[in-house]
């Protein structure tokens, strides 16, 4: 008599796990890293390497000796986390610090908080912010190192549009004057690079992934949307009343890691809210520190630190902001 | 134009495979295994003892209280023993046992292939009728079909609307009996109009069943007029009640409220065919259309399969428990009951068995919950169904009703959608029984 | 450089106080009053905030103790008799001294005696199981094996046993504080007297069956036969709905049941082994 298998309904399920949309977004990120492949050659390679790599290693060793709990690095999340750091650091960084922000982020951002699925803030976005914090000179030295794909093509040394753009409003130019010495221009920053991290070498690459994202049903496009809406609109508006005094949008928008931000970093299930109006709120919330801290703060690019500080807020934003009840009205008696 | 519900729905594929398979009879049993737990509500109360002989449609049980249903004999011979015998939930519960002998019917009970149109009955009289048959919901819960066409006094009945949606994956009975029995289906539709006293009904059918909206609006437009035929998008649940309602009237039943509250009174298909056999036919409730059908097999069947027919005898006609198969469903994917006991017997409610492969239906390794919001997305309450787990094993009674864990219409769209295979409905349905209770024993205001 | 110094040690010496005499006044003005023993009682008891009293938690059961005017309905199962003399000494009142308890668990039928006839595939839970059907066994009654009681345990009292399925109690760390009897979906675990010498017997099975079914299902089942009430000399034996039962109040340890029992259902617990009996000489014919 054959012994039947018995378990609660459903009895199906669908094609999904969590190995699969880990794999969706490192998919979406290679044209990015193919990209920057092309520009930094073996310095993109190594980081992206180290970084992956040291993640999984990192994690599977705490899961295994310190936990003592079965180790799950099969589910891709670890070398996600890697590789999304290594992309957000400069070309020049050296192997060691990758490897340092690899065990920040996955150490102390991500296991100690209690494993996948239990973080509270964005592990790359930490192990970044901690390496901005400890070794500043290396985090801000923009040198392109030398590819052996591209001949004659200028490396910019040192500084990224932003940097410049920063400096010379704060030595008082305006900024017709500032673009006219540096000879930036929207089509440069677009579809190559005009100096930044690893990932962010091309605007139209990031965007792709993008799109690919919210084709294949990974995310939904409240985040993006509302951050770069948010980031567009409020920066927007500083323009117009002074436009010698701050960029337009679109310089906005295509630096400073805004776009690997709002569709890589933002998007991490895990620090995002739930419900569709706690994502508007999310996005509109990260795109206004994003403003402030780059148009009024010390640091040139605010993203990063925009996204830590709304993933404080995001429990809250789940508490208050819950999807729409099928039977909002209660039948009384 | 199809229409659909607004909040949530998941794609599973519609795995149709048995849709051309008509309707044949099931070769009559040894034995009949009827149970009187059939039904919502009190078990029935047997009218006969060990040893005396039945008929075909003769009443066997009573109906014990308000809530419960009548039930009759859906095989003719001797009445060997009324004992425990395992229900689906492989529990003992008291079932009248029956060994068959012929078939003969009780008299009265028009066998003919005629269709009745005239409809000559009061309401008061059809309710009655309908009682006496034994009719319950076909749709999977079994309520007693004649207290659904009594509403109480102070809510009044707008609207009839008939659930031909048949949105899970694998179940083709309704679809055939739309096809095969469509005039009787509607003339149903039109019994349980008079009953409740509307002039309008809606009938909706999801678009992956063409050739049965063809037919129904060209049976309908002959005679039918006040019934209108919808069609419906293909999503699961499309053929939950509230969903239901919410896409063809876009009213929404309130928490802890019946569609009566809506003015609406929803029927399955296959009990408006009941309703049909039992008022124009004088037929009891003593059989159903069930669809038997799973990828394991090489033939799909959908039987018209007497109540009380054991597992063992279904699976032993189709061949043998397939190979391949190891797990018997009776039901559908998303909702149905995996049965542990093969010697269980049908009931009723019956309207599918399903045999399901280890690579179809064996659970993944449960991994950590990664927040990704899926189970949100597709929630058609528009619950959080990864709150209401974690909320469920750390037993938060309170916090489970803030959020509204008695809503729950326990679909499994958020299971199915899970990346990380949590058994989410595993728990919630537990803490959810837990928290009606709750509620229900709270003083009315 | 020295005035920066004494102006901040000067200022926020100041800010303390002020804050120090609000937050006395605000406790004096708002204070609840308390009957003082209450404290006291709390002290005695053990802290541990199982809620086995009935009550929620230590301090509300200090607060029950003191509002009782007999201590006879009231216990700590986790401090015992010990705590309650004390608690009693305090309060001026005499408390009757109350058999030690454990938890006992009433089901045998492990991989060995009892076969699996289906297979589980959902959630790892026994509430979850017992909820959905009869079980994965031919015994309808019997323990689940997921461990619900486990869980359910604030002392580490009670652990998973995996080469039979069966929960273990530790009879030292048990402190017979209900949470695992409430706990289990079956309702197989019990409360029931330590005994002398923490010694024990009780009929191991909850199975209400009729015999032949019960014993098909599991070899170690009670079949209902009667056998062990004829045999037993104090009346401690009932029998119904085709189950045994042994009150611990009447059983005295005689363990006449445990040899009669055909499916050795009756379970005796800390006994020294019994010898077997001297095997008489035998006539070997050739």
């Amino acid at each position: 008599m054959k012994k039947l298998l018995v378990s609660p309904a459903p009895h199906i399920h669908g094609k999904e796990s969590t190995r699969g949309l880990m794999r969706d977004v490192i998919i979406a990120l290679a044209p990015s890293l193919l990209v920057s492949i092309y520009f930094f050659g073996f310095s993109a390679i190594k980081l992206a390497f180290v970084g992956a790599i040291t993640c999984v290693l990192v994690e599977y060793a705490i899961q295994k000796y310190i936990i003592k709990a079965k180790p799950s690095v099969k589910d891709y999340s670890a070398a996600l986390t890697g590789l999304l750091l290594a992309l957000n650091l400069p070309p020049n960084s050296p192997w060691w610090i990758v490897f340092i922000g690899s065990l920040v982020a996955i150490g102390i951002a991500k296991m100690s908080f209690g494993g996948l699925g239990q973080n509270l803030f964005n592990p790359a976005l930490v192990g970044r912010v901690f390496l901005l914090v400890s070794f500043p000179v290396i985090m801000t030295d923009w040198t392109t190192p030398a590819s052996w794909f591209r001949e004659g093509i200028d490396s910019s040394t040192g500084a990224t549009a932003l940097s410049i753009v920063k400096e010379g409003l704060s030595k008082g130019m305006s900024m017709d004057e500032i673009f006219a010495q540096n000879d930036f221009s929207y089509a440069q920053m677009l579809f190559s690079k005009i100096g930044g991290s690893v990932g962010e070498v091309s605007a139209f690459a990031l965007l792709l992934g993008l799109v690919y994202l919210i084709v294949r049903k990974v995310i939904r496009p409240h985040i993006p949307l509302s951050i770069l809406g948010s980031v567009a609109i409020f920066s927007g508006i500083f323009w117009l009343i002074s436009p010698e005094n701050y960029p337009d949008p679109v310089f906005t928008l295509l630096t400073g890691g805004i776009l690997m931000g709002a569709i890589f970093m933002a998007t991490d299930y895990v620090t995002s809210p739930m419900s569709s109006k706690g994502m508007v709120i999310y996005g509109v919330g990260i795109g206004i520190i994003t403003v402030l801290i780059r148009f009024f703060g010390a640091y040139p690019e605010g993203i990063s630190f925009a996204i830590l500080i709304m993933n404080a807020t995001v429990p809250l934003l789940n508490n208050y902001f819950k999807p729409e009840r099928f039977g909002k009205e209660v039948k009384n008696g | 134009m199809s229409r659909t519900f607004s909040i949530g729905g998941i794609h599973p594929g519609d795995n149709k495979i048995s849709a051309n398979a008509a309707i044949e009879n099931f070769p009559l049993m040894e034995t009949a295994y009827i149970s009187l737990s059939q039904h919502l509500g009190a078990p029935a109360e047997p009218v006969v003892a060990k040893g005396d002989k039945v008929k075909t449609g003769q009443l066997i049980a009573k109906a014990n209280g308000f809530i419960s249903a009548n039930i009759h004999s859906s095989v003719s011979g001797t009445v060997t023993s009324i004992e425990p015998y395992p229900d689906l939930s492989g529990n003992l519960v008291p079932h009248i046992i029956i060994k068959v002998e012929g078939d003969e019917w009780l008299e009265g009970i028009d066998r003919s292939e005629d269709i009745v149109r005239e409809i000559s009955m009061d309401s008061k009289e059809i309710i009655g009728k309908i009682a006496d048959a034994g009719v319950v919901g076909l749709g999977g819960a079994a309520f007693p079909t004649h207290i659904k066409l009594s509403p109480p006094p102070n809510k009044k009945a707008e609207f009839l609307m008939i659930n031909g949606a048949e949105c899970e994956p694998y179940l083709t009975s309704d679809y055939r009996v739309m096809l095969e029995s469509t005039e009787q289906i509607l003339i149903g539709t039109k019994i349980m109009m008079k009953a409740l006293g509307v002039k309008k009904a809606y009938f909706g059918v999801e678009e992956n069943k063409p050739a049965a909206i063809k037919k129904l609006k060209a049976v309908a437009s002959k005679g039918y007029k006040e019934i209108k035929i919808v069609s419906l998008k293909k999503m699961y649940p499309q053929g939950g009640e509230k969903q239901l309602i919410d896409a063809i009237l876009k009213r929404r039943v309130p928490s802890m409220g019946l569609p009566i509250d809506t003015g609406v009174v929803v029927h399955n298909v296959g009990t408006a065919l009941a309703v049909y056999e039992a008022i124009q036919k004088n037929k009891p409730l003593i059989d159903g259309v069930v669809t038997v059908t799973g990828k394991c097999m090489t033939e799909q069947r959908n039987f018209r399969l007497r109540v009380g027919t054991s597992f063992d005898t279904i699976m032993y006609a189709i061949g043998g428990f397939p190979k391949d198969a190891v797990k018997l469903v009776n039901g559908g994917p998303m909702m149905g009951k995996a049965i542990s006991k093969m010697e269980a017997a049908s009931v009723k409610s019956t309207s599918a068995l399903l045999l399901l492969t280890d690579k179809e239906t064996r659970r993944g390794v449960e991994g950590n919950c990664i927040r990704c919001g899926k189970c949100v997305d597709v929630c058609p309450m528009g619950l959080e169904p990864y709150l209401l787990n974690r909320l469920s094993r750390a037993n938060r009674l309170e916090d489970l009703e803030v959020n509204m864990v008695h809503d729950c219409i326990e679909c499994g769209s958020c299971m199915y959608s899970c990346p990380a295979n949590i058994p989410l409905l595993d728990t919630i349905r537990l803490t959810k029984t837990q928290v009606l209770r709750i509620i229900r024993s709270r003083p009315k205001k | 450089m020295t005035t920066t110094i004494i102006f901040t040690i000067v200022s926020l010496t100041l800010l303390g106080l002020v804050l120090a005499l609000i937050l006395y006044f605000v406790a004096q003005r708002f204070k609840v009053e308390e009957d003082p023993r209450i404290d006291d009682v709390e002290a005695i008891l053990p802290g541990a905030n199982c809620g086995g009293c009935g009550f929620a938690g230590c301090r509300a059961f200090a607060e029950g103790c003191v509002k009782a005017e007999s201590l006879d309905a009231l216990s700590c199962p986790v401090g015992g008799n010990e705590v309650m003399k004390s608690v009693a000494s305090y309060l001026g009142m005499s408390v009757a001294e109350k058999a030690p308890q454990v938890a006992v668990v009433r089901c045998n039928g492990n991989c060995d005696t009892r076969d699996k006839t289906n297979h589980y595939d959902g959630y790892s839970s026994c509430a979850v199981m017992s909820t959905l059907y009869s079980g994965d066994t031919g015994c309808s009654y019997g323990c689940l094996g997921h461990g619900d009681c486990v869980v359910s345990c604030s002392f580490d009292a009670i652990h998973m046993d995996p080469r039979t399925g069966l929960p273990e109690v530790d009879q030292d760390k048990c402190t017979a504080c209900g949470a695992c009897v409430k706990a289990c979906p079956k309702m197989i675990i019990e409360l029931r007297n330590k005994g002398p010498k923490n010694r024990r017997i009780f009929v191991s099975c909850i199975n209400k069956d009729k015999g032949g079914v019960a014993r098909k299902a599991c070899t170690v089942a009670c079949i209902g036969c009667l056998k062990c009430q004829k045999v037993c000399p104090f009346e401690a034996i009932t029998i119904s709905n085709n189950l045994a039962y042994i009150d611990f109040n009447k059983c005295k340890l005689c363990r006449k049941c445990v040899t009669e029992c055909p499916t050795h259902a009756i379970w005796e617990v800390n006994f020294p082994i019994r010898l077997p009996k001297p095997v008489e000489s035998i006539n070997v014919e050739q």
